[in-house]
């Protein structure tokens, strides 16, 4: 059972005081996109081996959404940090290269 | 018409290891807001007499206090029947800014444990470290206890105070008696 | 025979005599036994029948890693099955019944199966149940059920209850001998906060047994001394009877603690599971004998050494009066002087290894035992129990050289390190080749949450074999544990122990080495799913070439007690058979638990009253009362009617229906979600997460409105109402409240975190009571107050005020099509409102009504609900609801989802309401008949009722159902089918049963 450290009220809890809210990042596409990008907004995901990027709530807890950035062979989290980003923040990559010398994001 | 007003369980009490209380009413207001304007602040003090706590803190003081919720969320804590006096102080205090206040005193439940196991009593609940080193008095941990979510925070030295949901009022107090059953002391937070 | 000696017994107190039974014979135990050695101290050889072949066993280890020594445990409600003798403490009128026998232990029909075994090979089931096909239900599935599990289960209701409790530690130790002591003392001496489990009630595991001197002293008072320094320590805690059940990610560990096994009905919660996080966690497992493969190794009396050296020290009972010692090792030896010293006989050592020339050999020889060198056993004589060992050459094929009488045997086939806790969590391992053994390797550790090292080993569980060596790597583990949490560890040296020379192990997975089949199907790997060498074997010559899928063909290691014992013997012969290194072939994977624990340690608090979360509106109390019938939805209790005495539930439903519509009803509708959604764009907020438009209701008002998720399919329904220039409150389904609650935070947070927007979830604020009926209004007055005409407060329309001296927010909405007011005020006053109500509308023959005629008077408006009509396929268009859906909105959440081409095609199943011809109720969800069949070969089908009701206000079935082109049909008539394989007519026609033109709701 992991333990994820909310960025917001600072709690370093157990999972059972969080809900996971799948990949983070996602472009939101409404009306007026083409079939293919509607597609990859709803469906299309990188479920990726390795470093991978996701959504969070501090359900029983602050209430607040927020994304970790962590490895899902190794179960270890590179960071925490705030949703209202588009995309990991600098240091959050910075953290992962340290340990993943050489790691790029997927496209 | 406070007098027709009843708290969930009146007042209901048990006693083990610890003593678990159903505390009454209490006046409790959800501010959400700018936390760190100074006007917010200004109308968090006129109405309480407390500064706005920091990140994860809590203030009482003559029976008002506030507690931070989250980076935009405070409980405003006064007593039962001057809640909706206070929502109305807020809201003219805060006219013209972004803010949400509204009365939240009975969708609420509030106990208190006492004794020097309570500290126990909520370890058997709630995943989180309550020894005296990693929880003390001004913290406030909002999580799970059991299978609800709850807050809570030391209002005397072995004195908790816990805030839940109403509809959720017998079950929390089923489960603060039942882990406070004489003899299962744990014996591990207090030695 | 096996029996309670005069000496000995450090673990016992002889001058406290424990009554008990087993299989109803009244037998004597002293304080301090377990079950087994109390079991052997009255000669009680036999404990149980195999699972297979029911083959008479006996008790073989004497910890947590026995196969064989299962029981029933207790009565009644206290009654619990496969419970290990060998780690049950014996308590004063402890009962135990053994296992898996008909008609008795002594006699069983099921040991047929054992004559059988040459029929019965590994699978053997999978082979035979496959033909003929029909055969399967009739006669293989119930005779497989017939035959299977252990022991009974339970039929009563237990009668302990259960806790979990949340501790944070730097250092967890896991294991109380002497390497989890020292290991505790280290860390401990650092300054970190350590909390040091053992899973028996006493400290010191084999140490003391083994006679292992420390610091000059006797391992017993070297661990009397390290406790007393252990206890003195603030920052250390030390729990026993608690064993460490499993190791998870980020430093998570089970504890798993049997407070009150040992004293039954004395009201503490039976079992606690401690559920740790521990900044590092130190495992001081020990290890586990092997027993040796040789034909007959499951006859009761045959035991592990130092099982019989723990019986004889630690209980002062001895299992044979003429012991054999089988070993691979010199630790046996140690087994054949402690039997000597007891005054007992060991006829024979019999060791596979050429030459042996350590001091134990020396001592065992002097000590007057005979020992035989490179010989095996070829076979073990007896049935019950054990007469004789039949001695071969180790290097042969079993031709027996010589009989030996004895009535026990003692094996020993090396040593395997408890690796179980450092593998559940991804700690890998490596092949000991000098002990044939695998040990966990260093490198290869458990990572945490910062991809750390978590877990270190310590003593015998890293495969240190000596108590120096034990005691050194347990120091080192101690230290760095400590350092690794952070603490800067003190220099002290590690405790010396006396020197313990032997000569090196000699592998050995099969006796004698070329062993015919019929004496390799008598040689047991796993005790209790009856695996033998030549199961494993022909596994192997059938094509199994993975140890995982070979355990599951043989069943090998899946019995309960995981294969402690069988798990490594089974591999090396899987290695032999498939020609490759034992390495190669690798382990099973170790899962938690590392022996069971109870269910109820892991419900802990939650049952009975507390098993889940019951929420109560503030009426609930009254509903109780009067007699409520409840529904649950969600979490909450609401009522379904209100039977009075002598009503049916299905008469009072009626009769509530019934009074609603002719007079007046009251309903508790508290339950209904209440959000409120505040700032100068909530308008735009919520015109994005509406079909409609919000955005344009006028404050004063309330419009009903759809909710659906980006998929385009509905999600929850319910009125707004504006209550001033930037506040609107949102009415949610009772069951979406929390739901919908968080969807808008979602949103709010992360896609629109610019918006400025609060939501709060007011829902248990208020409690909510719909009066309902042509006397609503009449007892609104009554009640006094606030203007509630047609003219003040519209239909729609909602205000705020006093009502009876209450204040009270209402909201003049129906669900049911008759003139309805919902009224909102403090919880904390709910239940005064709804008295004061009742007192009121006692006049207007006003009663209250609960959930199922709530359903039924929207179903005869044909109103749809969240979760009947809809069920996560459907979308707004589907039912009608295009009036709800604005066309000049650019966006709103399942907008573009609803765009898609099957979404946008007319050519689906659409909303209508249904009326079978013989005016009968239509089976909740049956589906529309159509003619032919569809590609699979089933009824074509093209249509589903969605809701169903008998209307008493119009005598007849009813029903909505959602029906492939249906407002195309109207008039129509379709066939639905039912359960019992019949068909019933019905006509299709407007959803809309009565009042269709909206003239009750609008006076």
């Amino acid at each position: 059972m992991l333990i994820l450290t909310c960025p917001y009220c600072g709690v370093t809890g157990e999972e059972t005081e969080f809900a996971a809210g799948g990949e983070a990042h996602l472009k939101r596409f409404g009306p007026g996109s083409s079939d293919a990008e509607f597609e990859s907004y709803l469906f299309a995901r990188k479920n990726e081996k390795g470093v991978t990027f996701e959504r969070w709530r501090h359900a029983n807890g602050c209430g607040k959404w927020f994304h970790a950035a962590r490895c899902t062979v190794t179960l270890e989290v590179f960071g925490t940090y705030k949703a209202q980003v588009t995309e990991p923040p600098k240091e959050i990559l910075a953290a992962i290269r340290k340990r993943r010398p050489g790691w790029e994001p997927a496209a | 018409m406070s007098d027709r007003a009843v708290s969930p369980l009146a007042g209901a009490e048990s006693s083990g290891f610890a003593k678990v209380s159903e505390a009454g009413l209490r006046g409790m207001i959800t501010l959400r807001g700018d936390l760190a304007d100074a006007g917010f602040a200004g109308a968090v003090k006129a109405v309480t007499g407390c500064d706005v706590p920091g990140r994860r803190e809590v203030v009482e003081q003559g029976g008002k206090g506030v507690a931070w919720m989250s980076p935009d969320e405070l409980l405003v804590m006064v007593p039962h029947a001057e809640a909706e006096a206070a929502v109305a102080q807020l809201s003219q205090a805060l006219a013209g800014s972004h803010f949400l206040a509204v009365n939240v005193s009975d969708a609420r439940a509030v106990f208190t444990i006492e004794g020097a196991g309570a500290r126990e009593v909520l370890a058997k609940l709630a995943p989180v470290d309550l020894s005296p080193e990693a929880f003390g008095a001004g913290q406030i941990r909002r999580t799970r206890l059991a299978q609800v979510p709850a807050a809570f925070w030391l209002s005397g030295e072995e004195v908790f105070t816990l805030v839940a949901f109403r509809s959720v009022a017998q079950y929390v107090f089923d489960l603060l008696t039942v882990s406070a059953k004489a003899g299962s002391e744990v014996g591990f937070l207090a030695r | 025979m096996s029996t309670r000696l005069a000496t000995q017994g450090r673990l016992i107190n002889r001058d406290k005599r424990l009554e008990f039974t087993f299989n109803g014979k009244r037998l004597q135990g002293y304080e301090g036994d377990t079950l087994a050695a109390a079991l052997l101290a009255n000669d009680q050889m036999l404990v149980g029948r195999s699972f297979k072949y029911h083959r008479p066993r006996g008790i073989l280890a004497s910890g947590s890693e026995e196969p064989n020594a299962l029981v029933n445990l207790g009565e009644g409600a206290r009654l619990e099955p496969n419970q290990r003798a060998t780690t049950t403490e014996l308590f004063h009128g402890l009962t135990a019944t053994s296992q898996n026998h008909f008609p008795s232990l002594e006699f069983d029909i099921g040991e047929i199966n054992n004559s059988l075994a040459r029929f019965l090979p590994a699978g053997f089931y999978y082979k035979t149940f496959i033909h003929p096909r029909f055969a399967w239900k009739h006669v293989f599935e119930p005779f497989i059920r017939q035959s299977a599990g252990l022991g009974k289960a339970p039929k009563e209701a237990d009668a302990d209850r259960y806790e979990h409790f949340y501790a944070f530690v730097d250092v967890l130790v896991i294991g109380g001998g002497v390497a989890g002591l020292q290991a505790a003392r280290a860390a401990g001496e650092a300054g970190a906060r350590v909390l040091l489990i053992e899973q028996e009630p006493h400290w010191g595991g084999r140490a003391p047994v083994d006679g292992a001197v420390i610091e000059g002293k006797p391992a017993e008072d070297w661990v009397k001394d390290t406790l007393q320094a252990l206890e003195a320590m603030e920052n250390v805690t030390l729990r026993n009877r608690m064993m460490g059940a499993g190791v998870y990610d980020h430093g998570y560990a089970l504890g798993y603690e049997r407070v009150a096994d040992h004293i039954p009905g004395s009201d503490l919660p039976r079992h606690r599971l401690w559920r740790i996080r521990a900044k590092q966690i130190v495992t001081a497992t020990g290890a586990i004998e092997r027993p040796l493969s040789f034909a007959g190794n499951d006859i009761p009396g045959v035991m592990l050494a130092t099982a019989v050296r723990d019986y004889v020290v630690n209980y002062g009972v001895s299992p044979g009066d003429r012991t054999v010692v089988v070993t691979n090792n010199d630790d046996a030896y140690r087994t054949a002087l402690c039997l000597k010293r007891a005054g007992l006989d060991v006829p024979m050592i019999v060791d596979v290894r050429p030459l042996v020339t350590s001091p134990l050999a020396t001592e065992a020889l002097q000590a007057g035992i005979r020992v035989e060198t490179g010989k095996g056993i070829a076979k073990v004589k007896g049935r019950k129990r054990v007469t004789g060992v039949a001695l071969c050459l180790q290097a042969g094929e079993g031709s027996v050289i010589e009989e030996v009488k004895c009535d026990a045997v003692a094996m020993s086939g090396g040593f395997s390190p408890v690796v179980h806790l450092w593998s559940h969590c991804g700690g890998k391992l490596i092949w000991d080749e000098a002990n044939a053994h695998f040990r966990p390797d260093p490198a290869r550790a458990p990572t945490g949450a910062q991809g750390e090292a978590f877990v270190v080993t310590a003593g015998m569980a890293s495969g240190a074999m000596t108590t120096g060596e034990v005691l050194a790597d347990a120091d080192a583990a101690g230290k760095a544990a400590a350092r690794a949490a952070g603490f800067t560890p003190r220099r002290f040296a590690a405790p010396k122990a006396a020197e313990e020379p032997s000569e090196p192990m000699a592998p050995v997975w099969m006796m004698p080495q070329g062993a015919s089949y019929d004496l390799r199907m008598k040689m047991w790997l796993d005790f209790q799913n009856d695996v033998k060498v030549s199961d494993v074997q022909l596994a192997a010559r059938e094509g199994y070439e993975s140890v995982e899928h070979t355990k599951r063909y043989t069943t090998l290691g899946m019995a309960t007690d995981q294969g402690k014992l069988s798990n490594i013997n089974g591999l090396a012969v899987l290695a032999d058979a498939l020609g490759e290194d034992i390495p190669q072939v690798g382990t099973t994977t170790f899962r938690p638990p590392y022996t069971p624990i109870s269910m109820g340690a892991i419900a802990g608090e939650a049952r009975g009253e507390i098993f889940q979360p019951l929420r109560r509106t503030p009426i609930h109390g009254w509903h109780e009362a009067h007699g409520a019938h409840w529904e649950p939805v969600g979490h909450w209790r609401r009522p379904y009617a209100y039977p009075k005495a002598g009503e049916t539930v299905e008469e009072a439903v009626h009769r509530e229906v019934l009074n609603t519509r002719r007079r007046v009803g009251l309903l508790d509708a508290s339950t209904l979600g209440k959000i409120v959604v505040k700032g100068p764009d909530a308008g735009r907020f919520l015109d994005m997460l509406y079909t409609n438009m919000m955005s344009t209701l006028k404050v004063g008002r309330c419009r009903y409105g759809l909710m659906c998720n980006e998929n385009g399919f509905l999600s929850d329904d319910g009125v707004v109402a504006r209550i001033d220039e930037d506040t609107w409150l949102c009415h949610t389904t009772s069951g979406g409240a929390d739901r919908i609650h968080q969807w808008m935070e979602e949103w709010l947070q992360t896609e629109w975190w610019d918006w400025k927007v609060y939501v709060a979830n007011l829902t248990e604020q208020y409690a909510q009571i719909a009066v309902v009926g042509p006397d609503a209004r009449h007892v609104l007055e009554r009640l006094g107050g606030m203007d509630v005409s047609k003219e003040t407060l519209p239909f729609m329309g909602w205000q705020e005020g006093k009502l009876g001296g209450f204040d009270a927010r209402v909201f003049r909405i129906s669900f049911s099509g008759e003139l309805s007011y919902e009224i909102a005020v403090p919880a904390s006053q709910g239940l005064a409102f709804w008295e004061a109500l009742m007192e009121v509308g006692e006049a207007y023959g006003m009663q209250p009504y609960g959930t199922e005629a709530l359903h039924i008077m929207r179903a005869e408006k044909g109103f749809i609900m969240i979760g009947d009509e809809t069920d996560g396929t459907v979308i707004p268009q589907d039912l009608g609801l295009h009036w709800a859906i604005s066309k000049k909105k650019e966006d709103y959440l399942g907008k573009r989802a609803q765009a898609r081409s099957f979404m946008d095609n007319p050519d689906r199943w659409q909303l209508v309401g249904l009326e079978t011809l013989d005016g009968s109720v239509l089976p909740d969800g049956c589906y529309a008949i159509g003619e032919g069949t569809n590609a699979n070969g089933q009824a074509e089908m093209f249509g589903r009722v969605t809701s169903t009701y008998y209307s008493p206000t119009l005598g007849r079935g009813i029903a909505m159902g959602l029906v492939h082109n249906g407002p195309q049909r109207m008039g129509e008539v379709i066939r639905f089918g039912t359960p019992d394989k019949s068909f019933v007519e019905a006509r299709i026609v407007d959803p809309v049963f009565y009042d269709k033109e909206g003239e009750k709701q609008n006076v």
